[in-house]
Parts: structure tokens; sequence; C-alpha cells
């Protein structure tokens, strides 16, 4: 089957960087999967079914990795990193590590504010907004691939990590806040 | 082993024999079958003209009833006339008491996991009573088709969990049908919507049967159907209408739950016929008749039936609530809502619909065939009858699947609403100095707990290598099919020791059960076991044959070399011979594994040049010029 060995970009045909256009990435998933999906062997032999078992499975990976911003970067580092240390550097940014703490402590008062529901807005909005940042930091970044962008695109991630676990916590909130309604 | 059934534009693959192929919706309430003749799907009736059948089996000393004849005698023969088995099938016995209303059936309370049925005719499961109305779907196909079916698409809810899935499936076997893919639901209705309409754009199912409840927003853009999100309840359906209704009846005529079956059934026949009255009527009266003798008369208004049913119809409001913000869009990002399943005749579901859509539900389908329909279209573009055809179906796991770990947590492994197929892994490490096997426990749900999870399976990793807590390093991987089916694999990765599972979930039916099941199914009178596999496995060699020749014969010549397709064509030869002459099953199998082994690189090769011929309609300096950047 295909080259299992293709990393994810080779594999969609496209070019490797932290900039991908959206729509083109999903049409080629489209049109990846019209040729590997199982649905193509289901009156087939058993091991056209395997083979399109694990294609389309890899496919799914790959697109999965290749349309989310944080898990993009994380891959074009694996990717990029051959020989450097693979220990996570820890975050050195005091202002950064600050606001988590205050943002943390904004989203446990939700809850028991006058109005939770325009406060959870107003916070997913705000988080959403500092992700936003970080992706447009990630962009710059990656444009060239100096042993120094790299180490700042690695710390923009772990920023990414953070906020994307904030928000997981907000969108939890603010379900539970509709469960109620 | 049919490559690519994908030509190039214009030109058809070799023209092969059309295969009989059909979708079965096998409902709670009712099941229906589908099939697409001279391209176009339609349901086909029984004998005497009725589409629906019944999802009822009754067992008497004589034999099996199945459809309109057992429901219509199942007040009189309570307790071996079944009905609603897919409320039960796939659940444990200490689901039963969750599943809501009573289920009048005379349970046996043994060791088994499996719940089992007492009848006049033995124990039975959900899973042969399902088996049973399969089996009457498929004879009707035969009977109408006029020959074998080569396999069928069968749909389940898509928030059925793994053991849910995997029972159906069960049952098809034990009916003798080969399935194609188990299909959700709501996927199907999307499918006979939307090639309907050719409507591209974001899409929301909502599905009410009998028992279960599913909702789906799916993306449909140039026959591909992406499911984005799925949610539901599985012990959701009109059928609590109903129990909501007969409650209240009893209430009104000073009839209690001790009332009896019989009457108990009487009532809840009397509920139904109420509620589906109400779908036209705004009030409808009602006559019970009392265990006692003599009646009770009352009405019923449709205000009166909505403040019955509101809690239950709030309860799909709030799963569609959160089925959109998983899949990341707001109500007015869907362009269409699409009612499916019997329940959504009701007026008061079509109103809060339409109230929480913000826009008019669509229901110019039959809202009890839609999904009949969708799985003949499906099974008839798997069965490999539309070469050219585009539609692909991009489905999701409904549920996340995880495992146990240190403290009675789940840790997730696939999120919900993952596209399938899909295979995750995580490691995990030993917590003890020494220690030399691990538990992995499989769970399914979302919940932080595992005792509020559901317990799929149960397995054991030993001979780990005695090393320091901490050190071993045990990698769980996760493999989900197109089919939605779990198979779990834990390997200790120094030393290689592996252990992997097909997720049997412990209260489904072990494959010696299902042998022996079909085996007892089957006349012992001379080795028919033999001769029904040997005519199977001739049916796959055929199958592999006319699949290999169509593919030589749109592409060999370009694709291999002249020593390969003599290869090729001497790899066909042989299977040709040993199916018609081979009398053991076994031989035929072997020929068919043998073929497919030395076409190995054909097959190869093919998906290879699909996947280029896919590639080659985008331009990469198109695309990078667009971005407005070099690639690196």
């Amino acid at each position: 089957m295909f080259d299992f060995s293709k990393n994810y970009f080779e594999l969609f045909g496209m070019p490797m960087g932290f900039r991908v256009d959206g729509a083109e990435l999903a049409s080629r998933y489209r049109e990846l999967q019209k040729v590997v999906h199982p649905d193509r062997y289901a009156a087939s032999g058993e091991q056209s079914q395997r083979m399109s078992l694990q294609s389309a499975t890899m496919v799914n990976e790959a697109y999965e990795i290749l349309r989310d911003p944080l898990r993009r970067a994380q891959y074009l580092l694996t990717l990029q990193d051959n020989a450097s240390d693979p220990q996570p550097q820890t975050l050195n940014d005091p202002a950064f590590l600050m606001q988590q703490m205050e943002l943390r402590e904004a989203l446990e008062r939700v809850r028991t504010a006058a109005d939770p529901q325009a406060e959870i807005d107003a916070l997913m909005g705000e988080i959403a907004g500092l992700i936003k940042g970080q992706i447009a930091q990630l962009a710059v970044q990656f444009e060239d691939s100096s042993a120094d962008q790299l180490a700042a695109a690695a710390q923009t991630v772990q920023k990414m990590q953070f906020l994307n676990k904030l928000h997981a916590e907000a969108e939890a909130i603010e379900a539970d806040l509709e469960e109620v309604l | 082993m049919a490559l690519l059934q994908i030509a190039e534009p214009g030109q058809s693959a070799a023209p092969h024999e059309h295969r009989l192929a059909a979708g079965i919706d096998l409902g709670t309430t009712n099941s229906l079958l589908a099939t697409v003749r001279s391209g176009r799907a339609a349901t086909l009736p029984d004998a005497s003209g009725r589409h629906l059948l019944p999802s009822v089996v009754r067992y008497t000393p004589g034999g099996v009833e199945v459809g309109e004849a057992a429901r219509r005698v199942a007040a009189q023969d309570p307790l071996n006339t079944i009905s609603s088995a897919k409320r039960l099938i796939g659940r444990a016995v200490g689901d039963l008491k969750t599943l809501g209303s009573e289920l009048p059936y005379d349970f046996i309370t043994g060791d088994s996991a499996v719940p089992r049925i007492r009848t006049v005719a033995g124990e039975v499961t959900a899973i042969e009573v399902s088996a049973e109305i399969l089996k009457a779907l498929g004879q009707r196909a035969r009977d109408t088709l006029g020959g074998e079916l080569d396999g069928v698409v069968i749909t389940v809810p898509a928030y059925f969990d793994d053991a849910q899935r995997q029972a159906t499936k069960d049952a098809a076997r034990l009916a003798g049908l080969h399935v194609y893919r188990l299909l959700n639901e709501p996927t199907a209705a999307a499918v006979a919507y939307g090639l309907d309409r050719g409507a591209d754009g974001v899409h929301a199912i909502y599905d009410l049967g009998g028992g279960t409840f599913d909702v789906s927003i799916l993306r449909l853009h140039k026959g591909v159907f992406e499911v984005m999100a799925t949610g539901g309840d599985t012990a959701l359906g009109g059928d609590d209408f109903d129990a909501a209704v007969a409650d209240w009846i009893l209430e009104q005529s000073g009839l209690t739950r001790d009332a009896g079956r019989g009457t108990l059934r009487h009532v809840l026949d009397q509920a139904r016929a109420a509620k589906e009255a109400l779908a036209k009527d705004a009030t409808v009266a009602l006559t019970v008749d009392l265990p006692e003798g003599g009646h009770w008369q009352g009405e019923l208004s449709s205000d009166m039936l909505a403040r019955l049913i509101d809690p239950l119809i709030r309860k799909t409001i709030k799963t569609c609530r959160r089925v959109l913000r998983d899949a990341g869009v707001s109500t007015d990002e869907v362009e269409d809502v699409v009612m499916v399943g019997g329940s959504t005749r009701a007026l008061r579901v079509r109103e809060l619909v339409a109230e929480f859509f913000g826009r008019e539900p669509l229901v110019d389908i039959d809202p009890d065939r839609v999904v009949a329909i969708g799985a003949a279209i499906q099974a008839d573009v798997l069965a490999g009858n539309k070469p050219d055809d585009d539609m692909l179906l991009l489905d999701v796991n409904p549920l996340s699947l995880g495992i146990e770990t240190m403290g009675g947590l789940t840790e997730k492994i696939i999120p919900r609403n993952t596209t399938i197929p899909v295979a995750r892994a995580q490691e995990f490490t030993t917590f003890k100095d020494g220690q030399t096997a691990m538990a992995v426990h499989v769970v399914q749900g979302e919940r932080e707990l595992v005792s509020d999870c559901r317990s799929l399976a149960r397995f054991e990793l030993h001979d780990i290598p005695p090393m320091v807590a901490g050190a071993a390093r045990i990698r769980v991987t996760f493999a989900v099919d197109a089919d939605g089916l779990l198979q779990v694999e834990a390997r200790e990765q120094t030393s290689g020791v592996s252990a992997s599972i097909e997720v049997k979930p412990s209260y489904g039916l072990t494959d010696g059960e299902i042998t022996g099941m079909l085996q007892a199914s089957i006349d012992h009178a001379k080795d028919d076991m033999q001769v029904r596999r040997l005519v199977e496995e001739r049916v796959d060699a055929e199958r592999v044959i006319e699949a290999l020749k169509a593919a030589v014969a749109s592409d060999g010549e370009r694709l291999l070399s002249a020593d390969e397709l003599a290869l090729v064509r001497q790899a066909l030869q042989t299977l040709t011979d040993t199916a018609r002459d081979a009398q053991d099953p076994a031989e035929v199998e072997a020929a068919i594994k043998q073929l497919e082994k030395d076409c190995e690189f054909y097959v190869e090769r093919r998906m290879n040049d699909g996947i280029r011929k896919a590639m080659a309609g985008h331009r990469v300096d198109e695309f990078a010029e667009e971005d407005g950047r070099e690639a690196e």
C-alpha cells in the first residue's frame, strides 16, 4: 500500500510548514479516503481489507494532526528535531505563568458569579484570543527553521498546551451551566 | 481482492455480475429490508404487501413466529412473545433494571452475564431473537430477488456501544447473513436524504425510534458524508412515550402495575394507539378492559400528551445541544434538520425540535423507511455495483474508549467523535518492583470514574520481565475498525511480550456459543456444515477471482510487467481450478489465501496508483501561491 515511511505532509502532497490551507487539506483528505477507505474494499478479500484499514487509519491520523495547529506544531518539531535534546524544556515566561494563574482563578469564580453565563462567555473569548495569538506566533517562528526560532516555537507549543487545557476546562464549565438550563 | 473499484473517469471497470445486496433497518419496534433495483432504492414488502416487519418473535412448542403474527398475540402470550429485543441486545443482566420501562419477560437469573429469557421453546437471548428477525428478512430478500444475498448493511443506532454492535453482528452471523458493514442509523438517513437533494453543507439528523435516540451532525461535500459529532441515548424512544401514557392511564383508571401482564400489555397497546391518533387529532377517546370485567373510559388530549412526554423530549434536546458543541457548529450553521424514526411523527417532537434549531424539520421521506433506504444505497456501493460512484461515508466513534488506571479512574485513549477507522496507543508502566503481570480493563464512556463507564472487557498481560517500578513500558493500542468495533493490544516494549483481544464483551456470546447455535440450527441429517462451508468458500473464491479479473482488465497491462501479468494469470487459474474441483472447504480457503499472497504486490501497486491519481488533481505550486508563501 502506500509508503508508511512518508511524513504526513508528503502523504497529503502538501508543503511542509506550519501554515496550512485548511480547505485544501480537507479536500485532499477526502480524495485520499476515497481511494483507501475500507468501504472501497467491502466486497474484497481479507488482505485487501486489512491493507485498506491500515491505510485509512493512517490517513485519519495524519489529517487529525495536520488540521490541529497545536498537534501540527508538535509534529513539525518532531520532524525537525533530529539530534537535539528530546527533554521538554521548562517554560521560562513568568508573565505568561502569572496570567495563567489569574485565568484559572477567574474560572474557579465563574460558578458563583452573578451572571455565570456571561462570565464564562467572556473568559472563553479571552482564552480563544490568546490561543489565536500563539498560533500567529508559531506561524512566524516556523518561517525559518533556525535553531533559535525552533526553540522559541517549542516554548510557544508549551504555552498552547496550557491554553488548550484551560479552554477545555472552560468548555466543561459551560456545558455544566447549560445542563442546568 | 478487488482492488480499487474506482475506474478512470469515463471508463467503467470491467463489467461484472450485479451482486445482490440489501440494507436492513433492525428496529426496536419494526424492521425493514430495502434494496437498489434498476438504480432506485426501495423497501421490499412481504407476500401480503407489508413493508414493516414488526420486530416481534413468538416462541411456540411447534416453532417460531416472526412479525405481525407474533405481534397480534403478544397480549395473550406475553411470556413467549419477545418484542423490543433491541433494548436488550448487548446488555448485561445488571443493565436490565436501568432500562426504564418494565420488560414483561421471564428473565433467568443465573450465572450467565447475558440476560436469558425463558420461553416454551427454551431459553433465548436477545441475539437469537434478533437473528430470527434477520432470518425472516433474509428469506424475504431471497423470495423477492430470486437469489442469495451477497451481503447486507445493517443499521445500528449511532450511540450503540461496542457490546451492542458486536451483538448485532453476532445476530447476523446466526442468521447466516454476510455483513458488509454496520452503518449508523442517522448516517444512513443522511445518505437517503443527501443523495436525493445533492445538498452540500451541514445537516442535523434527529432520529427518534421506538427504543433509541440519536442525533448526528454531518457535513456533506460532493458525495462525502463526514460525521462531525454524534450523540444519543440507547434507552430512550417512543416506547418510553408509550410507557408514560400507560402510567397515566393506569393512574386514571385506578389500575396498578400488579394488574397482570396481559392487562399491562393491553394498556400499553391502548397508550400506543392513543399517541399515534394524537399525531392527527386533538383528543382521543380511551377504553380499557378491566381485568375483573367491565371497562374504563376516558380521554387523552394533545395538551395532556405534551405534558406527559415533554420531559423525555427535553432530554433529547439537551443531547442536541451537546452534539452541536462537539461538532463546533451553532444552530444557524445547520442547513437542514432531518427527522427520522417513527417517533418523530409525534407533533410535539417536531414542535420542540423546530423551536431548538430555529427551522422546520424535514419530514418528506417516510421516517420509518429512510434508514433502510440509506442502508440499501450503501450496500449497493459496498457490493461494488457502482464502480464509478463517489459516495463515501466517514463516521465517528460515539463514545470515548479508555482503560482503567490507578484509583479506578478512566484514562481516555480514543476520545468520542474521532473519525474511524482509528488506532491510538498510549504507554503505561508498572507500579511495583518486579511486577510481572498487568491487568487491562477496557471501558467505554465519558465519565471520570470507571464505575460510571461501561466495562467492555478485561485481559491480562503476563511474563513482563521483572524490573523496578516504572521501568517497564507497556504500550496499549486501541484500534476501531469501520464497523466501530474495537480491538485492543498490550505489548511490553523492551521484551516484546504481547497480549491482544478482539473486544468480546463479557456479556456477549462466545465464539463457541455462536458456533453451537449455528450447528443446532442446521439440520444434522448429513454433514451439512461441511457442505455449507464449501459453498461459502466457493462464493468467496468467486468474489476474489472476479474482482482480480476486473482489475487486470482495467489496468493489468499498464501496471504490470509481462512476467508479473503471467504470474497473476497463473494464480487466477490455480484458484479457479481449486474452487471448482476441491471438496474440502479448507483447501479452497487455503487457495484463496495463496492467491492473495501471490498478488499482494499488485494490490499495493493499484492502491498507490489510485493515490497518485487522486493527488494529481491538486497542484502543489498553485496551492503554495494561493497561500502566499513558498513551501519549505
